[in-house]
């Protein structure tokens, strides 16, 4: 419900094209004032949610948190790894759209003009072609670029240079230019912002080899992921979620290390279950566990992977679970034809399609192009009451029709 | 290092097109070496302005070409343009351009390459005028149409001609194919198949150059880029982003535009509001010249200035450089559009007769030394076809390497090395 609440905040605002920069210091109003709003009206479910985040089955599926774990944005987890990695090593710079002088439009880039210099954080026109080419051409040549997109939508713009420039270099030269270039930006629906600029590419880069295509959902993942993704002598496809940029996550002293670097092509495993497998990236993750959390309290207990990584797919901890669970619901926001889930639907069927107990459920956003109103929009994007239902279909629980269209 | 524009005063940039001082045949393009000898600290402008008394034409396209190059060309060459060395050496890669691309032809027609395969006979004044004068450190990008870029470019016949053999020896051991050349070693940095592609990766090497001189410190770091393309390109967006970011950033580049009039079957003046190219350079402030692509010591002379200007420091410049190909434009082109007589004009002024005649009426070769020129160039094609031939194809387990420069996919560990090295890493299986 609350997250029907914060929609319906967010879409008081109606965003033009191209002025998603002015839209994200307004949505970091509204989130601060949805977080001050919740804490009044709805601080059951906020605490529920901090709750969700600090049970121990969650961390300690990788690392313990100490008592006292630093709370960290998403937005300042990818600025520090930023910081760091430029800091670290001087062929890394920064290129796009707003990226200095406004210090980002989402304000990723917050505070890197000032330390590194117009040399290397650079504003560019409005050319995604051209600018994303001369990225590509620069890490032909020995570079380590960091390309942001203001927006994945506008990655179609230069789409020819991820696929044709980048993905497919060190292939048609065997070896000889290796591309080490990470293209980043917010990717997915946001809110209200309408068919054009709510379109989630995680399975159109997710398809193409010679691309590494990570998907980060918490702060850890954000800061770990990034920096392996510049680290990377390969190009990296890093889609980040609007939504999420404001959100807070515990986060260890570990992953402020800045050594912390995460491995591409593992998913995580962020609470362990026995009966239900849900997979999701970005910010679904945040819903399957939501769901997980409903889910418990019928006597269901669902065990959610954050896939983290597109490409390489991690597909050996999916069937792990589902040959442990015997159930699977794959959740992304994305389209259903083609999709990431479809990929992980394969996946199990191939590798363990007699571990199944039930039809695999797949959620996914809906095949048609995002609605602007905030009712249809809504309807378009995976909630988590239906993530909820799927899982109960999946357990042979009976469940009333899904009010979709 | 500054990326900020070049701050020039507005009155410098309104001087308009001189339209009335035309380029007549008998005095085309010669890019007498004063054009860019203005004021060293004052930026383009001063060239730019030469630049538009120099090149300002209004007469209709196609009677912009100069009938007899080589005739005008000894006309108002009084000191030699070239030494008997420098002229050997140019008319060797002529002609081993044009003889590999007629052997590339053959070939395909007997079923050895496959696939498009588009050739460059006619435009080797291009290449050879502009490469023969770069380093070895220096970079190109070129288009489809690569080959001789390669081979200019120092890139050996046998790789050249494996690779379209589709053979493990090729210089991309089979991976690329005709339209993806590359050489790191040689610094090719690509064949692009599609339109425009290769200018922004061409401009962002240019970009490497400077940033590894002016954030990296490394003071040696003088390199040039030259991107290849050709007339229909420069109706594609990614050409004027990368003018004007080239401009804006001052940044090492030469654009080379090898004018050949037709893309595919779309005439140039069909297609083209303003078909004179160069003059988009100063739209973009940077000097835009145009030259007889027909002549190789013509654009040898615009190819010093301009790539020695972006090796000082000074910035890009764009050159449409008129020329023809000789053939359609890939060996499945019937070639029915071009007008016979406009071929066979073109065929009059072949670039390799008219260097060879240069060289004959100076003196600074024999008919002898060419002759073994000739013959040296038909036994390295030969030595490459049959090199090519007795290659092995690549084999099966090649199929999945090179998708990634890290070997499986999954990144650099902490201690920066691959992940899929640290024996811990043994779980989960990246499918590339």
């Amino acid at each position: 419900m609350y997250v029907c609440v914060l929609f319906e905040i967010l879409l008081v605002c109606s965003t033009e094209y191209r002025s998603l920069f002015l839209f994200q210091s307004i949505l970091h109003s509204f989130l601060n004032l949805r977080r001050r709003r919740s804490s009044k009206m709805l601080g059951v479910i906020i605490r529920n949610n901090k709750t969700i985040l600090l049970r121990p089955s969650f961390s300690s599926a990788f690392r313990q948190f100490s008592s006292s774990a630093k709370q960290m944005t998403v937005r300042d987890a990818l600025n520090s790894a930023l910081d760091e990695e430029m800091s670290a090593d001087p062929k890394v710079f920064l290129m796009g759209e707003e990226v200095g002088e406004y210090q980002g439009a989402y304000k990723i880039s917050k505070g890197l003009l000032e330390k590194y210099g117009p040399d290397r954080v650079l504003d560019t026109p409005i050319t995604e072609a051209g600018f994303t080419g001369i990225g590509v051409g620069a890490a032909y040549y020995g570079l380590k670029p960091v390309v942001e997109f203001m927006t994945f939508n506008f990655s179609m713009q230069a789409i020819d240079h991820i696929i044709n420039s980048a993905a497919k270099s060190n292939y048609m030269s065997a070896g000889q230019i290796s591309v080490p270039i990470v293209f980043r930006g917010p990717n997915g629906a946001a809110a209200g912002v309408g068919a054009q600029h709510s379109h989630c590419y995680a399975s159109w880069y997710g398809s193409c080899p010679g691309l590494k295509v990570l998907a980060p959902y918490s702060s850890e993942d954000a800061r770990g992921l990034l920096k392996a993704a510049i680290r990377d002598p390969d190009p990296v496809v890093f889609l980040e979620n609007e939504l999420l940029y404001g959100e807070s996550f515990p986060v260890s002293a570990e992953v402020l290390d800045s050594s912390f670097c995460l491995p591409i092509g593992k998913a995580k495993i962020e609470r362990e279950g026995k009966d239900v497998t849900i997979t999701a990236f970005s910010k679904m993750v945040g819903f399957a566990l939501k769901a997980a959390e409903i889910l418990a309290k019928e006597g269901i207990s669902a065990e959610v992977i954050n896939l983290r990584s597109i490409r390489p797919l991690d597909r050996s901890t999916i069937n792990a679970s589902v040959r442990k669970t015997n159930r699977l619901v794959t959740v992304e926001e994305g389209f259903p034809q083609h999709g990431v889930g479809a990929e992980i639907c394969t996946s199990v069927i191939e590798e363990s399609f007699g571990y199944l107990d039930a039809p695999v459920e797949r959620i996914a956003g809906a095949d048609v192009p995002m609605p602007y109103a905030a009712n249809l929009e809504r309807l378009a994007v995976p909630q988590v009451e239906d993530i909820v239902r799927a899982a109960k279909r999946a357990c042979h629980r009976s469940v009333p029709m899904a009010a979709a269209a | 290092m500054s990326f900020t524009a070049t701050k020039f005063s507005h009155s410098l940039l309104a001087v308009p097109v001189n339209s009335s001082s035309p380029r007549s045949n008998d005095k085309p393009l010669s890019f007498s070496s004063d054009l860019f000898k203005h004021n060293p600290s004052s930026s383009f402008l001063g060239s730019t302005q030469k630049l538009l008394r120099f090149n300002a034409i209004n007469k209709p396209f196609l009677h912009r070409r100069s009938s007899s190059p080589s005739a005008v060309l000894l006309q108002q060459t009084s000191n030699l343009l070239i030494t008997k060395e420098e002229g050997l050496v140019l008319y060797e890669d002529m002609v081993l351009g044009r003889s590999f691309e007629d052997k590339c032809a053959e070939m395909y027609y007997r079923g050895k390459m496959f696939g498009f395969v588009h050739l460059y006979n006619g435009q080797e004044a291009v290449s050879t005028g502009f490469i023969k004068y770069l380093r070895q450190e220096d970079c190109i990008v070129s288009t489809y149409r690569d080959h001789v870029h390669a081979l200019s470019k120092g890139v050996p016949s046998r790789a050249v001609m494996s690779e379209l053999f589709g053979k493990a020896t090729g210089c991309c051991r089979g991976q690329g194919g005709s339209m993806h050349m590359f050489s790191k070693e040689h610094n090719v940095l690509g064949g692009f198949a599609f339109i425009g592609e290769g200018i922004p990766v061409a401009t962002g090497a240019a970009f490497s150059m400077k940033y590894k001189r002016e954030v990296l410190n490394q003071a040696d770091s003088d390199n040039v880029t030259l991107a290849f393309f050709g007339d229909g390109t420069c109706n594609n967006g990614q050409f004027f982003e990368c003018l004007n970011m080239a401009a804006l950033w001052k940044l090492p580049i030469v654009f080379v535009v090898e004018n050949n009039l037709w893309a595919i079957g779309m005439s140039h003046i069909r297609a083209t509001s303003d078909p004179q190219i160069w003059k988009k350079g100063p739209a973009f402030g940077m000097p835009g010249v145009h030259v007889d692509g027909m002549d190789v010591l013509k654009v040898r002379e615009v190819a010093k200035e301009a790539i020695d200007r972006a090796r000082r420091g000074e910035g890009p410049t764009l050159v449409e450089c008129e020329t023809y190909r000789f053939r359609g434009h890939s060996l499945a082109d019937p070639d029915e559009l071009r007008n016979p007589a406009e071929k066979e004009h073109y065929a009059g002024r072949d670039p390799i007769t008219a260097l060879k005649k240069y060289l004959f009426e100076n003196k600074l070769a024999t008919e002898q030394e060419l002759k073994t020129i000739d013959k040296k160039i038909d036994e390295i094609l030969e030595d490459a076809v049959e090199f090519a031939e007795k290659s092995p194809q690549p084999p099966r387990s090649q199929l999945l390497e090179n998708v990634f420069a890290d070997p499986k996919g999954f990144g650099i560990g902490p201690d920066g090395r691959y992940r899929c090295e640290d024996p811990k890493f043994t779980e989960g299986t990246a499918h590339v």
